[in-house]
């Protein structure tokens, strides 16, 4: 870039081109300026004020408040806390299931649909990309079809004698019913006594609810797809050479897959995972669409606490300030995620090279565990 | 969504030598090809049993579709209904908002998709070749933008959306959506893996910036356009949150809004599901039209880099 703006700078042909420039960017920087930046810098004052939804937010009847509206999330002890600190539970617990599974099923998929001799690659892909066209709203409608009680998974589960929840309606999490299994009904007093946001270590630690799950297979299903075609870019984007060398020293297809496809897949890895995070975090439509945060709470996220909070209980500084904890969250997430999958240096890989005492199968066990570390 | 410029032009020729390698040159083990035989027909019932489950949720909506209510309860997963009917389709087309719902949809749709084609590239096309002061602070400044999360601007967007007084109107609808930052991104990509050489022959010819941007380069980006095209058309179609957030007259409800609205029964009593299966199969149709023609340039992402 700066070479040639040196280079041509003031040449002839180059006339009037800082005047084009700005106008050419003009419309792009009025509408994110106005739609974009100017909103969020409005929001950030309204979350530190009581306005109430009436009038402008800058009129002189709207007062500075503090951190009141933080507060009143973080540390309110009351009903604000208590639905904060569930919707941050229920998502936690959606982030840590969806994006882990979506990644896998995509690579598996990518890896499945790229094994070049098969027939009928592109009807694959075809069938496995779908789901992502379709709109979220859609795609909720049919699921609350699908899993209703009397819906078409219930009826599938049935035919193996297995008698299927009531999805949406039942607001248990799955590892309490798989700790009722056991007998565990209660948990130690530790964990009930104790709570964080209003809501009890027993109850952080309780899963999602199984209505939840059902949004989370909803997820998976809908994304994976997308992160696919992201997979078989890079896949196909590797040189054959580097497998073929590791296949004339006679490792095998999973030790292939897991030393040699998979390091080298690393930055289209890291981008799934981001992406995967980041709109994890921001679940919005589906709830709109579906549960509205039912049942008993367990499918309410921050998104859409926030637009609750502010749209329908004219709780705007509450609902504000939920969607910068939100943004924060999310930040703080993409920049720890960045700082674990972060390039580790040569020096190991160089190591590794040079210890040829270390067993081919000792190796690829490592590897294994350190991948599974990676997409927690 | 890997379609596009950022996709190596080598792609294919790798892939096609990948597909070679593949091959081994005369395996020194006879036993192995049974084992390749083995290895892919397992492949392939894998691939197989996936594909049903990917493919059957939508069968299983198109066939309720044309069920009756208790038909739908009653079978659930079967594909094909005791009685045929259009009644959901009907009722939806005659007796309720939906066509209103489908004309915003194309109206915004269309708007934001032309806005976003025009705007995107004409800056797009000002970053990567134009050189102005401040160049730098535009494309840095897009960047940081385009990390802001979308959910957290629902209430920011209604802020201002009603400050400027275009609530409940469809420029409210339309001018917050006419630019996106990743697609300014992705023209700019675009433009700059293109040579210079036939634009600057245009200008010492004495053609106009816009002149040779509008005649000369626009055409030529052609690829990248339709990348655009088809991302701003699924973006603005499947749009739920904005449409929230800007609108409460009944008359300016979208597609996304209205059929959300028929899912938690605003409109409706009882589940109804053949009603709201056929709605949503109904707003699926465009995005998937666009899909299946365009599917070999969103699929084949070695495709999207081709010049044409």
């Amino acid at each position: 870039m700066s070479k040639t703006t040196s280079r041509s700078r003031r040449s002839g042909i180059r006339r009037g081109e800082a005047a084009s420039g700005w106008l050419f960017t003009a419309p792009v920087i009025i509408l994110l300026g106005v739609f974009l930046v100017v909103p969020v810098l409005m929001a950030l004052w309204v979350s530190f004020s009581d306005w109430g939804g009436r009038g402008s937010p800058f009129s002189s009847g709207v007062n500075f408040v503090g951190f009141d509206n933080y507060s009143a999330i973080l540390s309110g002890g009351g009903l604000a806390e208590q639905d904060f600190g569930m919707s941050l539970k229920n998502n936690a617990w959606y982030v840590v299931l969806v994006v882990p599974i979506q990644t896998a099923v995509a690579l598996g998929l990518a890896v499945l649909v790229n094994r070049a001799i098969l027939r009928g690659r592109g009807f694959f892909r075809t069938a496995f990309y779908f789901p992502s066209v379709t709109s979220s709203v859609a795609i909720t409608v049919l699921w609350l079809f699908l899993f209703s009680t009397s819906g078409a998974v219930n009826k599938v589960l049935s035919w193996f004698g297995i008698n299927g929840p009531n999805w949406f309606n039942d607001p248990s999490g799955i590892v309490h019913n798989f700790l009722g299994l056991f007998g565990v009904k209660n948990g130690p007093s530790a964990l009930t006594q104790n709570s964080l946001l209003g809501v009890s270590w027993w109850d952080w630690l309780g899963g999602p609810s199984v209505a939840m799950s059902a949004f989370v297979i909803m997820a998976v299903f809908t994304t994976s797809g997308t992160f696919m075609l992201l997979f078989i870019a890079a896949l196909q984007n590797l040189g054959g050479d580097i497998t073929e060398a590791a296949m004339m020293d006679g490792a095998n297809g999973w030790q292939r897959f897991w030393r040699i496809t998979l390091p080298q897949l690393r930055p289209t890895l890291f981008t799934v995972l981001t992406l995967g995070l980041i709109g994890c975090w921001q679940v919005f439509d589906v709830i709109y669409t579906g549960t509205k945060g039912a049942p008993g709470k367990t499918t309410l996220t921050p998104a859409y606490l926030s637009y609750k909070s502010s749209f329908i209980d004219q709780d705007w500084g509450q609902g504000a300030a939920i969607a910068f904890i939100l943004f924060v969250v999310i930040v703080v997430f993409t920049i720890f995620q960045r700082w674990v999958l972060r390039e580790r240096g040569v020096s190991k890989r160089r190591m590794r090279l040079y210890q040829p005492s270390i067993t081919a199968a000792d190796e690829a066990r490592t590897d294994n565990a350190d991948s599974k570390g990676a997409l927690r | 969504m890997t379609i596009g410029p950022t996709a190596s032009q080598t792609a294919n020729t790798i892939a096609v030598g990948a597909l070679a390698n593949a091959q081994p040159p005369v395996s020194p083990r006879r036993q192995r090809s049974t084992g390749v035989v083995v290895a892919s027909s397992i492949t392939y019932a894998i691939l197989v049993v996936l594909a049903i489950i990917y493919i059957a949720p939508f069968l299983i909506q198109l066939a309720t579709s044309f069920k009756t209510d208790a038909d739908a309860t009653a079978n659930p997963v079967s594909l094909i209904p005791e009685t045929w009917t259009t009644a959901a389709y009907t009722k939806l087309f005659i007796n309720s908002d939906f066509p209103t719902w489908f004309k915003n949809s194309i109206i915004v749709t269309l708007f934001v998709t032309a806005g976003r084609v025009f705007f995107n590239s004409l800056a797009g096309y000002a970053l990567a070749r134009l050189h102005f002061r401040g160049r730098g602070v535009v494309f840095a400044s897009l960047v940081a933008v385009m990390s802001v999360p979308v959910v957290v601007l629902l209430i920011p967007k209604f802020l201002v959306i009603n400050q400027l007084g275009i609530y409940d109107s469809y420029a409210g609808m339309i001018i917050p959506l006419l630019t996106d930052a990743a697609g300014v991104f992705i023209m700019k990509n675009f433009f700059e893996s293109i040579p210079a050489s036939v634009e600057e022959q245009a200008r010492i010819d004495g053609a106009g910036t816009f002149r040779v941007f509008w005649s000369i380069v626009l055409p030529m980006a052609r690829p990248a356009l339709i990348t655009i095209i088809i991302l701003s058309f699924q973006g603005s179609w499947n749009e739920l949150a904005h449409f929230i957030v800007s609108t409460q007259d009944p008359s300016l409800t979208t597609l996304t809004k209205g059929v959300a609205g028929l899912a938690s029964g605003q409109l409706s009593q009882g589940s109804q599901y053949p009603i709201k299966l056929a709605a949503a199969a109904i707003m699926t149709i465009p995005v998937a039209v666009l899909f299946f023609v365009f599917q070999r340039r969103i699929m084949n992402s070695s495709e999207g880099a081709v010049k044409e």
